[in-house]
């Protein structure tokens, strides 16, 4: 009986730290697709991205842990910029098909160019010694890391609600998202809040990249094999919804994983059943608009 | 009136075979003579044109963006090969029918449920459902093979006389004709008022609906018949290859279709023939070359196709037509 | 043909907190020529949406010429009937004059469900297009691509499309909105040119098209109707004046 327990709740952990990360990557996908409408599936590669930085930063030059993941969010927020400006600024009036072939370009461009430079094969990371093993709490012993990316996960969504709901740029962006016209014409500069969120979302992806670089593993690959999970969190969660997107990332990554645990043979497709029902029974998602 | 009578004549005449229509057979029948040594390819080349015609019907026609035409494709080709490989029927036509009427049953349900949405919700269902679609077949190992899939596919001669040799050549001469029926059979499809309503839906769904077209009836009867289609290349695909991997249900493939499309031209049928033929002879050539280098020159076409020439090669090829007639002469 | 030919009883539309549709009863007769007119956000196209079927009423009923509609959609009753145009113009961008028309008429006999047989060869198709676009003064447009015409030219494509249903009921959501003055004279020619048998409503802001055209208005007034009568009497009526906030038109 206590096994049992034990097995349910190893599992209902690992999951919830799997969906953290699944949340920290989606965040800033479901802000933008909810705020310009950009259907964008290359939001995988800067989480890509964000982890190859990573693992430069502490592989190659030695910098801890920490400092690197952050030094990695900011640069590739920052390199996002310029894609939003010179790309994605052009097609935010066109079709979801015009939008799904340029950021399926953008992937194939990011698979291509970080095969180059790093080659095929999974990254390693070695991670800081406070965070690797294990940390006994309430008699469970638990991985300090996963239990880190779950301290990380809520204090994100925290620091996230508190952004939105709270601050002035926040309800900005709320308003944006709302009515892009009305909120035009009230005299909030949209394009620079795009670029903003824009950059913000990327950093968000960069940084859960980095985070998933231990738990996933990193490949050029990457992107193109979550793609369909983070569009799930998306679409599940509804479009620019952060609790949304918190509460459907964290459902996918229990049931993903308890699905892959305790049917190894084809625990697999689980997901996609239940995605495809949710979407059917409330296309907008969870709390989405519409 | 004479504008008056010249519109009404475009209408009347515009199903009429045009000239330039004969050149892709032209060129498809002259490559079975001019390179004896690629017709295995060149009958990869045609399946892949004719898996990119049944998308066109959807896509470029109706309007229906999917990101999971790939499992009907799948539907056919473990269709066809679980029947040669564990059932031990080889028929290649009979192989080939089953595996458009699965398909195309796989078509008619699904899309029953989906096309009741649009836009993001709908690519999203698409996709989830051809990636459950995957991960199904993956799942059923023991009939599908899993990651290793069905081998030992060996078809029976076709029409009991046409044995298969080394280089291909009944393989090509099947996969041309089968290309060629189904594309007369789109061709009366888009050209009809059916065509046409299909065109209007995409133009404009909700003027549809308010002039009382069926428009969930239209959209549902066009998407059986080109899952059949993507059914029929599938089937094509596992007799050809005499292997069927899960890779016939996968994304890329889904993906790649799509970008074949979008290279040749939606909403034209000859685009498929274009982008296909070009996609396919562009990898075949770079990727065995390079992967990288073939990866990051197709992301940067498709790139460059969206913001650029978002009419595809058949687009390119139209505009410079026309600048060339109204060019002072 | 006379008697009612659309009708509604007690229709009531709300979206959570906001009424739109307030106990609405409404006829119009065969043949009529009715205008619809109040200020913005009254809920008039609204009121159209729910005639057409286009929105689902929470209380009351709908019926044409007689038989209860309120459980059919959109498209039911367009093949019942109904036709409409729209405020700002929906049309087939792509597609020739000739072509939009040739849609609303091949629609309407079923023809597109024939997926043999080409497009050219429905000739009573074509003709019976053809015709309509005499009708309002398009012919010569017919092969134009719609997107290539002045906006006003566009608008009577619009009614054009309506037009092919063969309409029993013809509801025009401000047939001339948009049209420069310099062209709306051609809308209104066409309105005047609508055969007798339709029973015509028309959401409508200018009131010198009102008074040209209606022989009966509907005043409507935060979702509900606030008066109806003869257009000289509504014009007279101090509380249309005062809705209106002194009346700019009249």
């Amino acid at each position: 009986m206590a096994h049992i327990a034990d097995v349910t709740f190893n599992l209902l952990f690992d999951g919830l730290a799997y969906g953290m990360i699944l949340f920290i990557i989606s965040v800033g996908l479901s802000v933008t697709m909810g705020l310009m409408g950009f259907v964008n599936l290359a939001h995988g590669a800067f989480a890509m991205a964000g982890g190859f930085v990573t693992v430069t930063l502490v592989g190659k030059l030695g910098m801890p842990f920490l400092p690197a993941l952050l030094l990695a969010s900011v640069v590739v927020g920052a390199a996002s910029v310029p894609f939003e400006r010179l790309l994605y600024r052009r097609l935010y009036k066109a079709g979801e098909l015009d939008q799904v072939l340029m950021s399926v370009g953008l992937v194939l461009i990011a698979g291509a160019a970080f095969t180059f430079v790093y080659g095929p094969a999974p990254q390693a990371l070695k991670l800081p010694a406070a965070l690797d093993g294990p940390v006994t709490v309430f008699g469970q012993s638990l991985s300090a890391y996963r239990l880190f990316m779950v301290a990380v996960g809520f204090l994100l969504i925290a620091a996230l609600w508190f952004a939105f709901e709270r601050t002035g740029v926040g309800a900005r962006v709320r308003a944006a998202v709302d009515n892009r016209r009305m909120a035009q014409s009230l005299g909030i500069d949209v394009d620079l809040l795009f670029t903003l969120t824009f950059a913000l979302g990327s950093g968000l992806a960069a940084l859960g990249g980095g985070l998933a670089v231990d738990i996933t593993g990193l490949t050029p690959a990457f992107a193109v094999q979550y793609l369909v999970f983070f569009l799930i969190v998306v679409a599940v969660g509804g479009l620019g919804s952060l609790k949304g997107a918190f509460v459907a990332a964290l459902l996918l990554g229990i049931i993903d994983n308890a699905g892959k645990y305790l049917y190894p043979e084809g625990g697999g497709y689980f997901i996609y059943a239940a995605t495809m029902l949710l979407l059917l029974l409330r296309p907008a998602g969870l709390y989405g608009r519409g | 009136m004479a504008a008056a009578d010249s519109a009404v004549t475009f209408l009347t005449e515009r199903h009429r075979w045009h000239w330039s229509e004969a050149l892709p057979w032209i060129v498809a029948v002259g490559c079975f003579f001019v390179f004896p040594g690629y017709l295995a390819f060149g009958a990869q080349i045609l399946i892949a044109i004719l898996f990119a015609l049944s998308l066109d019907l959807i896509l470029g026609y109706a309007g229906i963006v999917t990101l999971g035409h790939a499992a009907f494709f799948g539907a056919g080709a473990y269709t066809a090969g679980l029947l040669a490989a564990r059932l031990g029927w080889s028929e290649p036509l009979s192989c080939l029918v089953l595996g458009a009427v699965a398909a195309a049953a796989l078509g008619f349900v699904s899309g029953w449920f989906l096309l009741r949405y649009a836009g993001l919700t709908l690519l999203m269902l698409t996709l989830a459902a051809a990636v459950l679609l995957s991960e199904f077949a993956n799942a059923q190992a023991d009939i599908t093979g899993g990651f290793d899939g069905v081998t030992g596919i060996e078809m029976w001669p076709l029409f009991g006389v046409f044995n298969y040799d080394l280089y291909g050549h009944t393989n090509y001469v099947y996969a041309l004709a089968t290309l060629f029926a189904v594309f007369l059979a789109a061709r009366r499809i888009v050209h009809s008022p059916f065509g046409q309503a299909l065109i209007g839906i995409r133009e404009n769904t909700n003027r549809m609906r308010a002039i009382g077209s069926p428009v969930h009836r239209r959209l549902v009867t066009v998407y059986t018949i080109s899952a059949g289609m993507a059914g029929i290349a599938g089937a094509l695909f596992a007799e050809t290859n005499a292997f069927v991997t899960l890779d016939v249900l996968s994304f890329q493939r889904s993906a790649a279709v799509l970008v074949m499309l979008i290279f040749g031209g939606t909403g034209r049928l000859y685009g498929a023939f274009f982008g296909a033929a070009i996609y396919m002879l562009l990898e075949h050539n770079l990727a065995k070359l390079n992967p990288q280098f073939w990866e990051f020159g197709l992301g940067a076409a498709l790139v460059l196709t969206v913001l650029f020439a978002r009419r595809g090669l058949l687009g390119l090829v139209e505009d410079f037509g026309a600048r060339f007639r109204s060019a002072p002469s | 043909m006379s008697g009612v030919a659309l009708q509604t009883a007690g229709l009531c539309k709300s979206f959570g907190a906001i009424q739109v549709a307030v106990d609405i009863d409404f006829a119009l007769e065969s043949g009529a020529r009715h205008a619809l007119i109040g200020p913005n956000g009254a809920g008039k196209t609204s009121f159209v949406n729910l005639l057409t079927g286009a929105l689902r009423p929470s209380a009351g009923r709908v019926m044409l010429h007689g038989e209860d509609v309120t459980a059919l959609d959109q498209i039911a009753r367009a093949r019942r009937g109904i036709a409409r145009t729209f405020q700002i113009n929906q049309l087939f961008r792509g597609l020739s004059v000739l072509e939009n028309v040739c849609l609303a008429v091949a629609e309407r006999i079923g023809a597109c469900g024939e997926l043999w047989r080409p497009m050219g060869r429905q000739r009573a198709v074509i003709a019976e297009a053809m015709a309509l676009l005499e009708e309002v003064r398009l012919a010569g447009d017919a092969a134009k691509p719609v997107k290539q015409l002045a906006y006003g030219r566009q608008r009577l494509v619009e009614l054009a499309i309506a037009l092919g249903q063969r309409p029993k009921v013809l509801l025009l959501d401000e047939p001339a909105a948009g049209v420069p003055s310099a062209e709306s004279h051609i809308i209104l020619d066409a309105v005047d040119r609508l055969p007798a048998d339709i029973a015509v409503l028309m959401i409508e802001h200018d009131m010198a098209l009102v008074f040209r055209f209606a022989k009966l208005v509907t005043v409507m007034v935060a979702g509900a109707v606030l008066t109806q009568g003869a257009p000289d009497e509504i014009a007279a009526d101090p509380r249309v004046r005062a809705v209106y906030l002194g009346g700019a038109h009249v």
